[in-house]
């Protein structure tokens, strides 16, 4: 494998802990980053039954102040920012001029005049010029992926782990809520949100806190059974919940409605950047259409295998891989929409055989409520 | 680790040869690298098989990995137990984790492949072309 030395490769605050824990490591959009400490499967199934704690400190941060700052995070993003309550974060879309994707973000509505968009890693720079060209708003916009650690605790048993370390009521922070507060003695932003599937909390805070919180969780969770995890189960743990990943299922020459993205899609909300293609592609309608599928023997389709419908290649896989907690494999493609109806029988080329799979509902994983 | 008695190729397979017959699988190495392993998929009993030749993968959750033929010869058994469980083959990858055995066609073919302590500088460099 052909890989950037290590040594150019960012790292987060927390770099040298993975090493001393035995993590094996993986360059991921630039970063060195755990891939797995005691193994993908036994870590996906302590999210889906106990707790999980990942450092997630790669992803980017960028803040956006001033009296211009709805504006701006209006005509940028797809969801509508306007409808976001002091404390409430939302799924969005950063757009391009065409409707297509510069990144998927989370934005939090820290005040009336001061937005947190949490973004990926590798499209952090990128993002952040992109939304300065776009800001004819007077907002002021902060790359601020420096000022932040992030960790994530996933899993039924999160709440528990992290209620002891917070005089902050957690029950009082509602999915897809947040509430600054006091985590361990470092002041913090936590977040009821994830990429899991599962109850669970993000946490933002300054870097120099970060072994301290990363040391003081594990060791506290350790007892219920919460272990440190890795992208690589982040991973299969997004893919069961049906959630997309950049790069994989969305990119620059993917819309929010080919994406099954059409709810965070809010046309209704007034011009937005994008939004006269995406008015167009909607009463025209799409060309391919994002599905779950499932495999019907034991191979497994994975990202960039062609899914062939009545013999002739239709689209590609985006994500393919197991399902631990489903015993089953699956994955994401774009197919036609004619050939998108759930039941639907398609095959997957898996190097020059084709092995049959099936269309599906997603999210392939619910959690139990 | 890797047991004296068998031979080793570059893509990280194994071999023990009895006579005229070997078992083959992957190393611990490859498995570690592998991570989790979730599917092997492995020839017919019969196939024909040439030296270099793929005949059959590793299914890791990340990754599939070839396994490529360290001898040319007949396929006479697969480790049909590794279908219910493939795990094994991170657990046991030179033990009870073969994949395959074989009757061999030439047995001086495995002359050519690494003895055990060749196959270990071999991987210590590797490792260090990994963390460099």
């Amino acid at each position: 494998m052909i890989t950037p030395a290590t040594a150019l490769l960012r790292k987060t605050a927390l770099h040298s802990l993975h090493r001393r824990l035995g993590a094996k490591m993986v360059n991921f959009g630039g970063w060195d980053m755990p891939l797995e400490y005691s193994g993908i499967l036994s870590e996906h199934e302590a999210v889906r039954t106990r707790a999980g704690l990942f450092d997630v400190s790669h992803m980017g941060e960028i803040e956006i102040r001033g009296s211009g700052a709805l504006l701006l995070v209006e005509w940028v993003t797809c969801n509508n920012a306007a409808r976001l309550s002091v404390g409430q974060a939302h799924y969005s879309g950063l757009m391009t001029e065409r409707g297509t994707f510069v990144d998927d973000l989370l934005v939090h509505k820290i005040s009336d005049t001061h937005y947190l968009l949490c973004v990926n890693a590798s499209n952090q720079d990128g993002d952040f010029e992109h939304i300065v060209s776009h800001n004819k708003f007077e907002a002021e916009v902060e790359n601020a992926g420096l000022r932040y650690s992030q960790l994530a605790i996933q899993g039924p048993r999160a709440k528990q782990v992290l209620q002891a370390f917070t005089a902050l009521s957690l029950d009082s922070i509602r999915y897809y809520h947040f509430a600054p507060g006091e985590l361990d003695g470092a002041p913090c932003l936590i977040a009821r949100t994830g990429y899991t599937g599962e109850d669970g909390f993000e946490i933002y805070f300054d870097p120099e806190f970060s072994a301290r919180l990363w040391n003081d969780l594990l060791d506290a969770g350790q007892p219920l059974g919460l272990i440190p995890c890795g992208l690589g189960a982040r991973n299969t743990l997004r893919l069961e919940a049906g959630m997309c990943l950049y790069g994989h299922e969305i990119d620059g020459t993917t819309t929010p409605f080919e994406a099954g993205l059409g709810s965070i899609c809010k046309l209704e909300k007034g011009p937005f950047l994008g939004s006269e293609w995406l008015v167009r592609q909607k009463s025209a309608g799409i060309e391919r259409q994002l599905v779950g599928f499932e495999m019907l023997d034991r191979r497994i389709g994975r990202d960039g295998y062609p899914v062939m419908i009545a013999g002739e290649e239709a689209g590609r896989v985006t994500s393919g891989g197991p399902a631990p907690c489903l015993k089953k494999n699956i994955g994401m493609a774009y197919v036609p929409p004619r050939s998108s109806r759930i039941g639907t029988d398609i095959e997957i080329g898996i190097r020059g055989q084709s092995a049959e799979a099936r269309i599906v509902a997603m999210p392939f994983y619910k959690r139990p409520r | 680790m890797y047991p004296s008695d068998y031979r080793y190729t570059k893509d990280h397979e194994w071999i023990k040869v009895e006579g005229s017959s070997g078992t083959i699988g992957i190393t611990d190495y490859a498995q570690h690298e592998l991570g989790d392993v979730v599917f092997a998929e492995l020839p017919k009993v019969g196939a024909l098989i040439k030296s270099g030749e793929s005949f059959g993968t590793v299914e890791s959750v990340k990754a599939v990995s070839d396994i490529f033929s360290p001898v040319s010869g007949e396929i006479t058994e697969i480790n049909s137990a590794l279908m219910e469980s493939p795990e094994t083959i991170n657990r046991d990858p030179h033990g009870s984790a073969w994949l395959v055995k074989m009757r061999l066609t030439d047995p001086q073919e495995v002359s050519g492949l690494m003895d055990a302590a060749s196959y270990e500088t071999y991987i210590a460099g590797q490792a260090k072309e990994h963390s460099a």
